[in-house]
């Protein structure tokens, strides 16, 4: 096997390890399945409440598809628009990097108020975890131009619009596929806390009840699933990525 | 073209401060420039780091105003940027995203007219960057990606971009720094034949004499703090002019005379080493 194959396996190989070792210490030392479930006992519990799993996991991924896209509308034009303006970065920038220190789980109390147990809160906690990495990415592309090239253009007559159309955007791009990677697992995590305290549906629901109710099995197949989810996403990410800014990969495609 | 005896680019006691803090301290970027440059001279500065000739670059294109005095090209005053002029740098900064052929077509996307007749006319334009192309040796690269061209290659190709609108002025800014010096004699032909097939006006800022003799019908140099034209050196060698006539006595001896200039320039500014001066002749 040559060292392309080893490296392409390498993350499976990792991940089949960590489940024998971890299923050998739960039998070996008798762990009780309160505690901490073997991954036998996690996988016959998913198998068990397959239908259960199924219906909030869907649930946990249109919602946090629908926050995530929104945090993609909202972070694509307001880093257009710091990005593109020196006065609106100026005055934007230190209030956005204030907001993001918030810890966006202590939102959810106050949508609640707002709006109410259910998609509501899940929907706004996992646009307002996400569209933060969008928006400073887009943002950086468009202001890092090589002042040579914008003379190349300005004495041709380009208009700013036309710098940002013909050069800012493109060369955007990398810098945005790479933040739709950080973001969309982050918008997992903010639709999974959402719906922990503040929804009767969802995997972030489900973990609460299984966990209340002792369910270990089934608490960890919750979370099983939403880290298997947000990695597709992921992967489907970094697939459209590779394929569409080829050009800024060029380094690890020669090598 | 009509007539060869008149200015093309005239300034006339032209002087530029950055900004109002400068201006009050009356630290100038450059200072009281008077210049004549004939319709289709090839004109060269050279000069120490630092001592404007960007600022002057700017300008002459029209991307900076000066604090005083006046700028005519073609005769009209310069009153904003000017699209009769291209432009190319050190650095080729070509965009990685598009082609050679897509990155030279780029200021026709730009630059009137042929901007709203880009869609119609594609096709004439495309013919237009393939014999540019051709000509600095370059065929059958136009649809290689920059990334896949040598820095000779890539600079080959920003020289391209900056004539494909077919500018009446070019400006260049150290174009052959970064490259090693037989892809630089062989660039500074390609230079000299695309200005003796279409006398265009060309304005090269180099920090190399040899490169500012080969090609220049006039030097000029230009001092630091203030920067001001101290020397103007016409070129009265023959043309055509082969790669040759660098090793001719004749050759030699403008190039002393100017080392000679820059040396003195850099003695009054108070730092010289000697090893610097030669760096900086070469």
């Amino acid at each position: 096997m040559n060292q392309k194959t080893i490296e392409r396996w390498s993350p499976w190989f990792l991940l089949v390890a960590s489940i024998v070792i971890w299923q050998v210490i739960c039998s070996a030392f008798n762990v009780s399945e309160f505690i901490f479930p073997s991954p036998l006992r996690i996988w016959n519990q998913l198998v068990e409440f397959r239908a259960t799993i199924a219906a909030h996991a869907w649930r946990t991924y249109w919602v946090t598809m629908t926050g995530f896209g929104l945090a993609i509308v909202v972070g694509v034009l307001l880093g257009f628009v710091i990005g593109s303006s020196r006065i609106a970065y100026a005055a934007v920038y230190p209030l956005m990097t204030a907001f993001n220190a918030l810890p966006k789980a202590a939102f959810v109390p106050i949508l609640v108020v707002w709006f109410g147990i259910g998609i509501g809160p899940a929907i706004l906690t996992s646009f307002l975890i996400s569209f933060f990495p969008i928006m400073v990415n887009i943002a950086t592309g468009l202001a890092t131009l090589e002042p040579e090239l914008e003379d190349v253009l300005r004495v041709l007559g380009a208009k700013r619009w036309d710098v940002l159309i013909k050069v800012g955007l493109p060369r955007s791009m990398p810098y945005f596929y790479g933040s739709l990677k950080v973001a969309i697992t982050l918008a997992f995590v903010g639709t999974t806390v959402s719906e922990m305290t503040a929804a009767n549906e969802g995997i972030g629901y489900l973990l609460i009840s299984a966990g209340s109710a002792m369910q270990m099995g089934l608490a960890f197949g919750g979370l099983v699933v939403v880290g298997a989810m947000a990695m597709i996403m992921y992967e489907l990410f970094n697939y459209i990525e590779l394929h569409t800014t080829a050009w800024a990969h060029r380094g690890s495609q020669n090598n | 073209m009509s007539d060869p005896t008149r200015n093309f680019v005239d300034f006339s006691n032209v002087w530029l401060a950055y900004n109002d803090e400068l201006l009050a301290n009356n630290q100038y970027a450059v200072e009281d420039i008077n210049l004549q440059v004939k319709q289709g001279e090839f004109i060269a500065i050279v000069g120490p780091s630092g001592c404007g000739k960007s600022t002057f670059m700017k300008l002459t294109t029209g991307l900076r105003k000066p604090t005083k005095g006046t700028i005519h090209v073609d005769s009209q005053p310069v009153t904003g940027p000017l699209k009769i002029s291209g432009m190319a740098f050190q650095a080729p900064s070509l965009l990685p995203w598009r082609s050679t052929l897509d990155n030279v077509l780029l200021p026709l996307e730009i630059v009137e007219p042929h901007r709203s007749q880009f869609k119609a006319r594609r096709d004439e334009y495309v013919q237009r960057a393939l014999s540019l192309l051709k000509s600095v040796g370059l065929e059958g690269y136009a649809d290689q990606y920059p990334w896949q061209l040598s820095g000779g290659m890539q600079q080959r190709a920003s020289i391209c971009r900056a004539l494909i609108h077919e500018p009446k002025m070019l400006l260049l800014d150290e174009p052959f720094g970064a490259l090693d010096a037989f892809t630089r004699e062989e660039l500074w032909c390609i230079l000299r034949d695309l200005w003796t097939e279409q006398k265009f006006n060309v304005i090269l800022v180099t920090h190399d004499l040899r490169e500012s003799v080969f090609l220049a019908d006039t030097v000029y140099v230009m001092s630091k703090s203030p920067g001001r034209f101290v020397v103007k050196r016409e070129i009265d060698l023959p043309r055509p002019r082969d790669l040759e006539i660098t090793y001719t006595p004749e050759f030699t001896e403008i190039v002393h005379e100017l080392r000679g200039h820059i040396g003195a320039i850099r003695k009054q500014s108070g730092s010289t080493t000697t090893a610097s001066v030669a760096s900086i002749a070469q």
